[in-house]
């Protein structure tokens, strides 16, 4: 292979194998990708730009455990061409990989205090190496609740592993569905609904929020209520994105890029924008 | 690159001595390129001689209309600008990034052979090429295809005396005089007898300026020149007050004035694609018959598309209001915030070639007009929203 020239080598995805494939839901799986030897170290938050050859390439969240980089972990959902052709892909086929790009989750505010981590439908695979970090140093955190809202039953995501922090003690898990199904005893309602049951001090307490941006408004709204400080509430934003390094100018978000200034934002760091429509 | 004073080896030439530099350049290795009458616009390529430059054309251009006219002089540059800028030499429309092979083998396009030399870059070009380079070179990651093509520019700027109906320069403090960054400046003179002043802005630029038949600039060449890119001044087509214009879109981001230039605007994309400063690009894979290898393809793209701004489930900008917004707000208030620099540089462009004659010089006199600082209500709480609390 002709070696990149370094300046155009981030713009070049390598070629990884895919070590598994593991079935999440109806349309979504959870590949684990086998990068180099060294691994691909990367921060909660970060995401990738995958490529399915011949057919384009997409931002998605690096969905694993940063403690563990020899494995990259990525959760996908099927929305359209390129998703789907990712969502194909066998065990030996290989992936197109750029990154990790952007930042990460402000985890260094959290410790010392409450967190409170909120997802809905697919958000929560962004938020799953936070809740992984979390558990590698839980002492250094106080009360931790993961509030975690799908449309039913069927699209909540990573249930086994829900199951085993519920039978814990490190993380107090509530989780909510749209609507409900025959089998479904737990709660109805949306997933700001759950931040009243949630047990938390809400001076100091970080929260971290990732969803379709209406739920993520709402919650931002719910939190502020329940006293937590704006800045404290962190948000990962989705843009149309074609580079992933700030030059193709798809994923602006008002005076940001999200790419490269996020995806993570502090609510208090776009005040302005939150409830602007279509920026 | 070294910056040499303005004055600094000011030269007065005839115009014959175009020729002679466009021949130094080539015999340097560079593929010159200047402006020539292509379908009735002036469009810059290839140059070999001065009977390609369009010697006695000049340009008419206001709101939604361009129009080339025979000049009563032999003006080598007495035309304003052409539709495309320099962008397209430096960050073209369309290249192929890498070509992707299924055994994992990625190769590369060769790198173009001649370094480019332009001819006629105005000072309003010569400002968003520094903008360019701000938004494609300074970031944390610099664009591969615009540095190579950057890397090795010669750059012979013209100054203005004769700026269009659509130039604003002096409003953005772009022009009319080219400021740094230019290898060669040259103020065509046209008073008794026709000829160029010009200054050499780099070693380089000295260096050919010293192999060309010249005789020294006298005080009488300077003044003219002096006196005529003054004049240009004042002479703008239109202006433009950006005192303020940063906090004054951001405050006016719900203002009722986006629709009715919603209602105007065809989101055809043209001021996007004719503006020397936008540099949005989307990627495209295009696989082989075969199969077996793909090439990834970059093509300039546009916030004026649905298609921009689509995520699983629509674009986030579908209204025409929405993108005319982000691109107005980009050009003369998110810009700054995103690379310490504005995003216009007054050349009119988007003007002329707005097929509806939006003048976003005016758009921002309605702005100014309509202020909802200072007409409306206040609203306590934030912006209403579709979705948004009450
Ligand atoms: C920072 C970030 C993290 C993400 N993390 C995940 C994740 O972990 N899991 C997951 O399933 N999804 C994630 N997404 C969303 C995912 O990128 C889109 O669902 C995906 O791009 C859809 O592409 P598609 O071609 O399959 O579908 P379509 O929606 O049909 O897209 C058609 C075309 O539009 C473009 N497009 C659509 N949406 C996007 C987008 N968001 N960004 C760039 N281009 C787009 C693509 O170029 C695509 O070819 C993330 C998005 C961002 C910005
Ligand atoms: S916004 Fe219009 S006037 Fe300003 S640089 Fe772009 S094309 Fe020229
Ligand atoms: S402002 Fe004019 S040129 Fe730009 S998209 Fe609208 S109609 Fe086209
Ligand atoms: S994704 Fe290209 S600029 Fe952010």
């Amino acid at each position: 292979m002709a070696l990149p020239d370094p300046l155009i080598a981030p713009l070049v995805p390598a070629w990884w194998p895919v070590r598994s494939v593991r079935r999440e839901l109806a349309d979504t799986v959870t590949l684990e990708i086998e990068p180099p030897p060294g691994g691909l170290v990367f921060e909660p938050g970060q995401f990738t730009m995958l490529s399915a050859f011949g057919i384009g390439e997409i931002p998605i969240s690096i969905s694993g455990d940063p403690g563990a980089p020899h494995a990259l972990v990525q959760t996908i959902r099927s929305v359209g061409p390129v998703s789907s052709a990712l969502t194909a892909l066998r065990p030996g086929d290989r992936i197109g990989v750029r990154g990790p790009f952007g930042n990460g989750w402000p985890l260094e505010d959290a410790r010392g205090a409450d967190v409170l981590v909120v997802a809905g439908g697919i958000g929560l695979a962004p938020l799953r190496p936070v809740l992984y970090t979390i558990l590698t140093d839980r002492d250094a955190y106080g009360r931790v609740s993961l509030l975690y809202g799908a449309r039913s039953p069927s699209g909540l995501l990573y249930l086994d592993e829900i199951r085993g922090w519920m039978a814990g003690l490190d993380i107090d898990v509530l989780l909510t569905v749209d609507r409900g199904e025959p089998g479904w005893h737990g709660s109805v309602g949306v997933v700001t609904d759950l931040i009243r049951r949630a047990s938390f001090e809400p001076a100091g307490t970080t929260a971290f929020v990732c969803g379709p941006e209406i739920m993520m408004r709402f919650t931002k709204q719910a939190l502020e209520s329940a006293g937590v400080d704006e800045e404290r509430i962190a948000v990962s934003m989705e843009r149309n994105m074609a580079c992933g390094v700030g030059l193709c100018g798809h994923c602006q978000f008002g005076p940001f890029f999200v790419c490269k200034d996020g995806p993570v934002f502090r609510c208090s760091d776009m005040v302005e924008l939150c409830w602007l429509k279509e920026v | 690159m070294t910056q040499r004073s303005a004055t600094d080896a000011a030269v007065v030439f005839d115009p014959a001595t175009i020729d002679l530099l466009i021949a130094e350049l080539s015999d340097r290795g560079y593929t010159v390129l200047g402006p020539r009458v292509v379908s009735d616009a002036i469009v810059y390529g290839p140059v070999t001689s001065s009977s390609d430059l369009p010697v006695g054309i000049r340009d008419r251009q206001d709101a939604a209309s361009y129009r080339l006219e025979d000049r009563d002089d032999d003006a080598v540059f007495g035309y304003v600008c052409g539709p495309q800028g320099w962008k397209r030499f430096l960050h073209p429309p369309e290249t192929t990034l890498f070509t992707a092979a299924a055994d994992g083998d990625v190769s590369f396009p060769p790198p173009a052979d001649a370094p480019l030399a332009f001819l006629g870059v105005r000072a309003c070009e010569l400002a968003a090429i520094h903008v360019q380079d701000r938004v494609l070179l300074e970031g944390p990651v610099a664009d591969p295809v615009y540095r190579s093509n950057r890397d090795r520019l010669f750059i012979v700027a013209v100054d203005c005396t004769e700026p269009g109906g659509t130039c604003f320069c002096a409003s953005t403090g772009t022009g009319p005089a080219a400021g740094e960054g230019f290898d060669i400046a040259m103020v065509e003179l046209l008073d008794a007898t026709h000829r160029f002043l010009a200054r050499a802005g780099t070693d380089l630029g000295a260096e050919v300026l010293a192999a060309l038949p010249s005789r020294p600039a006298r005080s009488d060449d300077q003044e003219q020149a002096g006196r005529h890119v003054a004049e240009a001044r004042t002479a703008m087509g239109r202006s433009v007050d950006l005192d303020g214009v940063e906090e004054l879109l951001y405050a006016n981001a719900v203002n009722p004035h986006w629709e009715d230039i919603a209602r105007r605007c065809l989101a055809c994309t043209n001021c996007t694609m004719v503006c020397p400063t936008c540099f949005c690009t989307t990627a495209e894979d295009r696989p082989s018959l075969d199969l077996a290898s793909f090439d990834r393809v970059r093509l300039w793209d546009s916030c004026f598309t649905l298609d921009f701004s689509y995520i699983h489930g629509g674009p986030v900008r579908s209204s025409v209001s929405a993108r005319y917004r982000q691109w107005m707000t980009h050009k003369l208030a998110s810009w700054h915030a995103q690379f310490g620099t504005g995003g216009c540089v007054g050349c009119g462009r988007c003007i002329t070639w707005c097929p509806v004659g939006i003048d976003l010089t005016e758009e921002v006199r309605r702005f100014r007009d309509t202020d909802l600082r200072r007409i409306a209500v206040p609203v306590a709480g934030p912006f209403p929203v579709e979705g948004g609390p009450r």
